[in-house]
């Protein structure tokens, strides 16, 4: 039988502020344990939350940018259950009326084809504390410190319909998320992650199979091994007259499987109900209108500009605007070099995204600004340098020895342009090497590389190029 | 005048002339509280060291001119309340070893208003219970006849008013819990308008009803200290931000042309006949101080307790969560494992009221459930706040009888958890629909006290105690002391 896999994804975003969602409780990830937890995180008797302005303008920004509705009335909700991390023996959540329903998202697939997520609903809740078994014998250490941390749950429909699909819409949120600033991403924190849901059914068939929740997917090669371990898992189990059993699993990244955490019949009553401790979220056109105004351009409206006012590829404005910070820096270094920016693409994509990735860094600590890579590139289009002695330019820069002109001073780097320089070179060359000079003019044409490769190489590379071909060739056929 | 027959209002007058010192009033309290009054269980933890010094405080601020009306007047806090330092049970065994780090808002308040604390008032557990017999550290007894119970479940504090052991003390009202003990126990005891006080280091039993209130012997000391309780508070979401009028000041207005409604619900069935006649007195009273007279009809009052049973206990068994044995409280000795611990911990710390609640609340919120009990429950909320809604149009305020009997014996209802929750009926509907309410003495039932409510619009407050105040300068069941006590 043929299947369809069908996936729907519960991504967890912390959002980035700077207190907690019912506290004034830092919300700085490291600190020691239970450093960041007030009275109200560690669920004293007698304390009441209140709520954080700022991670309802990070949720509505969220839902305008998938096109969701905002709305006006939302309602906070409690989830009981009991567990040592949770200190109130509740979260709370939302629940019936989240402040975020009803958008999507075009994610881009491998094969460049595009694609509609619809998105659910996003609704604000606060994150549990941590329980720490290492380094505790015989006893469960419990952590507060993210107890309380605001945290945006984005649904996706399930209109997900295979693990590559999921990862891209994954990233797609990931992105967002990043472009409007409301969450780091980091996803080793923890900061991002999200829950699978997987269920197949005959190809053909509308109504969806029993799901099973994968939980606590904290990367995205974790959630596309995940997936299709559980979609193999699952056809394995139907085609052999076996039946989906709907309950939650874990992701074992170590051994590459999911196995059952708990069923359905295993499963807490939540009973939710409205909390009581707080009023009911209002928000008015006006305040949506604020925050509309406030929001940045967004990956797809910057993609279609990239590829507009620079002339670059759909697939090159689409690897730079995949995340804002290196788009920004994309267009402050085309700025610094003077509009270059098919170079500045390469240039981007190429030599400075792989040097971030050697040493690890970050775009925001970068050693090489834009305006030192375009000021760079200034001297390549200017014939100062060529291109390959730019790429010793650049690592100069990066090694820290200053901008592009001076690595070029204090190396003397500078090309040679001078006609009359490169002929007396070429004319030692050609002096040097007799025999080749001969098979050249019987008809070997390729020996012009090697005439090319010692003139470069007596110039020690800093010869243009071009000019040195122009040359040769007039000299060699004598 | 003996100090401890005093009011709030005399004893700041004779602070102010000089008469006593703050010092010297509070030695007076301390002494009654661990002496003659011990035996009424009323107060559970006396702060005699910090009482002294914080009336040495109020001595000296008084010295340096910066005397306000409350400086230097002893109180005790119902033990709902966190006292930063301070044993905060909630009269259960549950948090019999907590010490609160910080202080409840309206703790703040009052400290700032320079009111001594004497100790933390006797309560039914977790504010469970309308006769003061479910606290850990035993029933509390009614001052008038210590075979009865004070009501509940501000018990403690109005027994503790009643008995002579402080002039004024809080208490917290969910269901009729500053009314009813305040009417059993022959004092003054208000409820202002939900969102009026913060919440915010009280002990939840159920949030949406919860209003902290003062309980004192007239409706001029609750005036009082509701202007220093009263305020916005920016941690309690549900307090609302509206200036606090001086309530005192506004006393001694006459009730000429003021048009109370008087429910017929109130007075029909399960109504005792000398309460009734009582409040037929009361009425009468009122007649000759100028206030007229309309039958009104709040038809759903017999839906407010069965609502009530379902939403308080919803909201509690959520509230109650949070006493796990985790982190602080009761825990069981040597857990097996994480459900041993939660079960004996809990099992363990709360008494049967409390986990009767639990139960109930658990299971009015379980999935299938929820609409027929949870929801039908708010929507009949709505319905009994529309009645009021609908009343107030024609009426300034609403009168009737506080509890429908005075003071009944120790352990004659503790068996019968229904007629222990009827106590309540006249009370209940006030706190489903966020309203004010007041109690004030209104003469004798066989020797024990009977009380009369008055219910007033949201937020008007001025108006209930005013026409308590009126009350009160033409009656005198207020100036009553049980003579045990006096």
């Amino acid at each position: 039988m043929e299947w369809e896999t069908v996936i729907g994804l519960e991504i967890h975003a912390q959002l980035a502020t700077r207190s907690k969602i019912f506290s004034g409780a830092s919300t700085a990830y490291g600190a020691e344990p239970n450093t960041q937890a007030c009275a109200v995180d560690l669920g004293l008797p007698g304390v009441l939350p209140v709520l954080n302005a700022e991670a309802v303008n990070m949720a509505i920004r969220f839902g305008l940018a998938t096109g969701c509705s905002i709305a006006p009335h939302s309602v906070f909700a409690r989830k009981n259950y009991f567990y040592p991390d949770l200190p109130k023996g509740y979260q709370i959540s939302q629940y019936e009326l989240p402040v975020v329903h009803e958008g999507e998202v075009i994610i881009e697939l491998d094969d460049g084809e595009t694609m509609r997520v619809g998105v659910t609903r996003a609704h604000l809740e606060e994150d549990a504390g941590k329980s720490l078994h290492e380094g505790f014998e015989g006893v469960t250490g419990i952590d507060l410190n993210r107890a309380g941390t605001p945290l945006l749950e984005i649904v996706s429909e399930p209109d997900l319909r295979s693990a590559k699909q999921a990862v891209a819409y994954m990233k797609k949120i990931h992105s967002l998320v990043r472009y409007l600033e409301i969450c780091d991403g980091n996803m080793q924190e923890g900061s991002f992650r999200c829950d699978a849901n997987v269920s197949m059914r005959p190809k053909g068939q509308e109504k969806f199979g029993t799901r099973a929740e994968i939980k606590n997917l904290n990367s995205f090669r974790f959630v596309e091994k995940a997936i299709n371990y559980e979609i193999e898992r699952q056809i394995d189990l139907l085609e052999s007259g076996g039946t989906v059993v709907q309950e939650t699993r874990l992701y074992d990244s170590v051994k590459g499987e999911t196995r059952s955490m708990r069923t359905k019949e295993e499963a807490n009553d939540y009973r939710y109900f409205p909390d009581p401790d707080l009023l009911p979220l209002e928000i008015t056109s006006e305040e949506v209108e604020q925050i509309r105004a406030t929001l940045p351009e967004l990956p797809d409206a910057k993609k279609e500009r990239f590829m507009a006012d620079y002339g670059l590829s759909a697939y090159d404005a689409g690897v730079l605007t995949a995340s804002r910070d290196q788009a920004d820096f994309f267009e402050a270094v085309v700025q610094a070099a003077d509009g270059e920016a098919k170079l500045a693409a390469n240039w981007v994509m190429g030599d400075f995204s792989g040097a971030l990735n050697r040493d690890g860094r970050e775009i925001g600590d970068s050693p090489v600004s834009p305006e030192m890579l375009g000021g760079m590139l200034k001297r390549i289009s200017d014939n100062t340098i060529s291109g390959k002695i730019a790429k010793d330019v650049f690592e100069a820069m990066w090694n820290g020895e200053g901008d592009a002109d001076a690595v070029i001073e204090a190396r003397g780097l500078k090309q040679v342009t001078d006609s009359g320089a490169i002929e007396a070179m070429i004319d030692e060359v050609i002096a040097a090497n007799p025999g080749q000079l001969e098979q050249y003019r019987a008809g070997k044409d390729k020996l012009l590389g090697f005439f090319v490769g010692q003139v470069m190489k007596a110039s020690k590379g800093k010869a243009n190029p071009a000019q040195v071909n122009e040359l040769l060739k007039k000299k060699l056929s004598g | 005048m003996s100090i401890h027959t005093s009011t709030v209002a005399e004893l700041s007058t004779a602070l102010a002339r000089g008469d006593h010192s703050s010092r010297e009033l509070t030695e007076v309290f301390l002494e009654r509280i661990q002496g003659q009054g011990a035996a009424l269980n009323a107060v559970i933890t006396v702060t005699a060291e910090q009482a002294l010094a914080a009336a040495d405080a109020a001595d000296r601020s008084r010295a340096a001119g910066e005397a306000g009306p409350l400086t230097g007047v002893p109180m005790v806090h119902k033990d709902i309340f966190c006292t930063r330092g301070v044993r905060t049970s909630c009269g259960s065994r549950m948090l019999d070893n907590f010490i609160s780090p910080y202080n409840a808002h309206v703790v703040d308040r009052l400290a700032a208003a320079g009111m001594v604390c004497m100790g933390k008032a006797n309560m039914d557990e977790f504010a469970m219970g309308s006769s003061n017999e479910t606290s850990f550290y035993g029933p509390v007894k009614n001052p008038w006849d210590t075979a009865a119970v004070p009501g509940g479940s501000s018990g403690g504090s109005a027994a503790a008013v009643s008995g002579g052991l402080a002039p004024a003390a809080t208490g917290t009202d969910t269901g009729g819990s500053i009314r009813q003990p305040a009417a059993l126990c022959g004092i003054t005891g208000l409820k202002p308008t939900y969102g009026r006080v913060s919440r915010y280091g009280m002990i939840a039993f159920a949030s949406s009803l919860d209003q902290a209130g003062p309980m004192a012997r007239t409706a001029e000391d609750c005036a009082l200290l509701l202007e220093a309780m009263a305020g916005f508070d920016a941690r309690d979401s549900t307090c609302v931000e509206r200036d606090v009028p001086r309530y005192s000041q506004a006393l001694g207005g006459d009730l000429k042309g003021v048009t109370i409604g008087l429910p017929k619900e109130y007075f029909g069935e399960g109504l005792d006949p000398t309460v009734a006649s009582a409040i037929d007195a009361a009425i009468a009273e009122y007649r000759k101080l100028g206030a007229e007279f309309r039958e009104i009809s709040l038809a759903n009052t017999h839906l407010a307790v069965p609502a009530y049973y379902v939403i308080a206990p919803a909201e509690c068994s959520s509230n109650l969560s949070r006493f796990d044995g985790v982190r602080f409280g009761h825990r069981c000795d040597s857990p097996r494992d994480l459900e041993d611990l939660y079960k004996r911990s809990r099992g363990e710390g709360f008494g049967d009221e409390v986990q009767r609640r639990i139960m109930v609340g658990t299971y009015a919120l379980s999935a299938g459930y929820y609409d027929a009990y949870y929801l039908k429950a708010q929507q009949v909320r709505r319905l009994i706040r529309d009645d009021f809604l609908q009343a107030f149009e024609d009426v300034d305020l609403i009168l009737g009888p506080t509890s429908p009997t005075a003071a009944f014996n120790i352990g004659e209802r503790s068996d019968d958890p229904v007629s222990m929750y009827l106590s309540d009926i006249y009370t209940i509907a006030v706190n489903l629909a966020g309203l004010p309410g007041i109690s004030v003495p209104a003469g004798f039932a066989d020797g024990r006290p009977v009380g009369l409510q008055l219910i007033g619009n949201y937020f008007d407050e001025a108006r209930l105690l005013n026409a308590a105040h009126a009350y009160q300068q033409v009656t005198d069941w207020h100036t009553r002391v049980p003579e045990a006590f006096a």
